[in-house]
């Protein structure tokens, strides 16, 4: 059932409640643990975007109705305004800005490119996680199923053709 | 968004007694309706206490042949699942067709049917809400009314029930299994959603309590199962309106049925007289109408939803038709 999830990190469990004031977590964000200290109200979304520096993903509707700050959490893609940041601590996350390796884009980042699937942008680091997640999960076994896959991503330019022929590339490289 | 604490259970009891030492806290499982109701104020909980890692996610057929979907199940793994596929399709299609492929992966099956209306009003803390500050006034009333119920509503509250996978539910004749302070209970599903006598509680949840399942023995009738859904979009959207069907037809006699409306009534909608109709007879479009009509007599419509009854027999119908396959 469900995805083979990276080697998960040991848990910082806390024994009783904690906070609401600042207190310390460990977050596992592309490969690279980050000791942080935050109040149990900031969402995954604000930790990596105004403590981390990696505002890849993005804030578009902060409600879960938009997608602009999908991210994967132990490789299944997650909506990381909807998703305390403490919650995540012992789980592999990963933001667009993991998935290039060795200076090579990821497949799924160079499919984006070579399709021209994307005008202004914004929409587009969410658009690509979303579209890791998919392809792991095996969804992309059609225009239709990719569609309906991605609905979660909403693009204001209306890039989705050039979208959904970009994800069917990467999941056929 | 109030400032609150945080706590990660490792045990139910561990859960009841954090919980315990809170004024006001809540459960944490998915997250994707607390926390967004957290942002708009809507939920204001003093502490949060995790349950993610209690051991409540299987989905596993019990010796006695029961399907027993763990409350920490995701929407996606149980959506997916071969056994849930099999005893029950038309709730694994409830699943598929809601939200996103994102906040399925994240919502649990028990979050699923705790989750709050998406009534504009109830949203709106600047607006008045009998769900929200009862006694304040419902502002669908007269206002913005093209989404409300016309099912099962009455003069505080119009709100509709937001789950899909609810709806779906009330096709196997589920048990829901819940956990608290004061131990365990088994409830029939049907009946753990209210009706508006006070809307701020749509459930009959206790305080302190977990729901750790949700249980169903598959049979003919949930295996002949279908589930429909219309809305402004083709995808990520709730129900304008939706219908759930199961039918055991059996010597071209429908023997049993089981009919569900969503997106049209305050809690989710067994449709007893559409039931009552087909049970007995041989299946046809005219009998499929017939239940329809039943059915959507009792309708109240409002001021900008009055095309949700034929909306609404129209699924109903077309639901019928994709199980009852009828000459």
């Amino acid at each position: 059932m469900g995805l083979t999830a990276p080697a998960a990190v040991e848990a910082q469990t806390p024994p009783a409640l904690v906070g609401p004031a600042p207190v310390d977590v460990k977050l596992q964000v592309n490969g690279r643990t980050f000791p942080l200290k935050i109040e149990p109200r900031v969402t995954l979304l604000d930790a990596l975007r105004e403590r981390l520096g990696l505002t890849g993903s993005k804030k578009g509707c902060d409600q879960g109705q938009c997608g602009a700050c999908t991210v994967l959490v132990d490789g299944r893609r997650v909506n990381a305004c909807l998703t305390l940041a403490i919650a995540t601590a012992g789980k592999a996350v990963t933001t667009v800005e993991g998935l290039a390796r060795g200076g090579r884009l990821h497949t799924v980042q160079q499919a984006f490119i070579d399709n021209d699937a994307f005008q202004c942008g914004y929409c587009t680091p969410g658009q690509i996680c979303s579209a890791v997640g998919l392809i792991a999960e095996g969804r992309a076994r059609s225009d239709a199923q990719i569609r309906e896959s991605m609905s979660g991503n909403i693009c204001r330019c209306g890039a989705y053709t050039n979208i959904v022929k970009a994800v069917n590339a990467a999941a056929r490289a | 968004m109030r400032p609150f604490s945080y706590a990660r259970a490792s045990t139910e009891q561990g859960a009841f007694a954090i919980l315990a030492q809170t004024a006001h806290g809540a459960y944490l499982a998915g997250g994707t309706n607390l926390i967004d109701l957290i942002k708009l104020n809507v939920a204001q909980p003093d502490g949060v206490v995790d349950i993610n890692a209690l051991p409540l996610a299987a989905i596993e057929t019990t010796p006695a042949g029961e399907l027993r979907i763990g409350a920490l199940a995701r929407m996606s793994d149980t959506a997916d699942h071969p056994a849930v596929r099999s005893a029950a399709p038309g709730v694994a299609q409830a699943l598929e067709l809601s939200a996103s492929a994102q906040l399925r992966n994240m919502a649990s099956i028990g979050g699923n049917v705790l989750q709050r209306t998406r009534c504009v009003y109830f949203r709106d803390t600047s607006q008045p809400c009998n769900k929200r500050r009862p006694g304040s006034g419902c502002s669908a009333i007269g206002g913005d009314d093209r989404k409300m119920a016309i099912l099962g509503a009455n003069d505080l509250c119009i709100a509709v029930h937001p789950s899909d996978f609810a709806v779906a539910m009330l096709l196997v004749d589920a048990t829901i299994h819940l956990r608290g302070p004061a131990g365990e209970r088994a409830a029939p599903f049907l009946g753990f959603h209210r009706l508006p006598d006070d809307p701020s509680r749509d459930t009959n949840i206790q305080p302190g309590e977990l729901i750790t399942a949700l249980s169903f023995v598959p049979s003919p009738l949930t295996r002949n199962s279908a589930y429909i859904k219309v809305r402004d979009r083709a995808s990520y959207e709730f129900a304008l309106v939706s219908a759930a069907v199961a039918l055991d037809v059996t010597g071209g006699t429908i023997r049993d049925a089981r009919v569900g409306l969503g997106g049209v009534a305050y809690a989710p909608w067994r449709a007893r007289a559409a039931e009552a109709v087909l049970i007995g007879n041989p299946p046809s479009r005219d009998l499929f109408t017939a239940a329809a009509e039943a059915e959507l007599r009792a309708a109240v419509p409002q001021r900008l939803n009055r095309f949700k009854i034929r909306m609404a027999k129209n699924a109903m119908i077309r639901a019928l038709t994709m199980v009852g396959a009828p000459a």
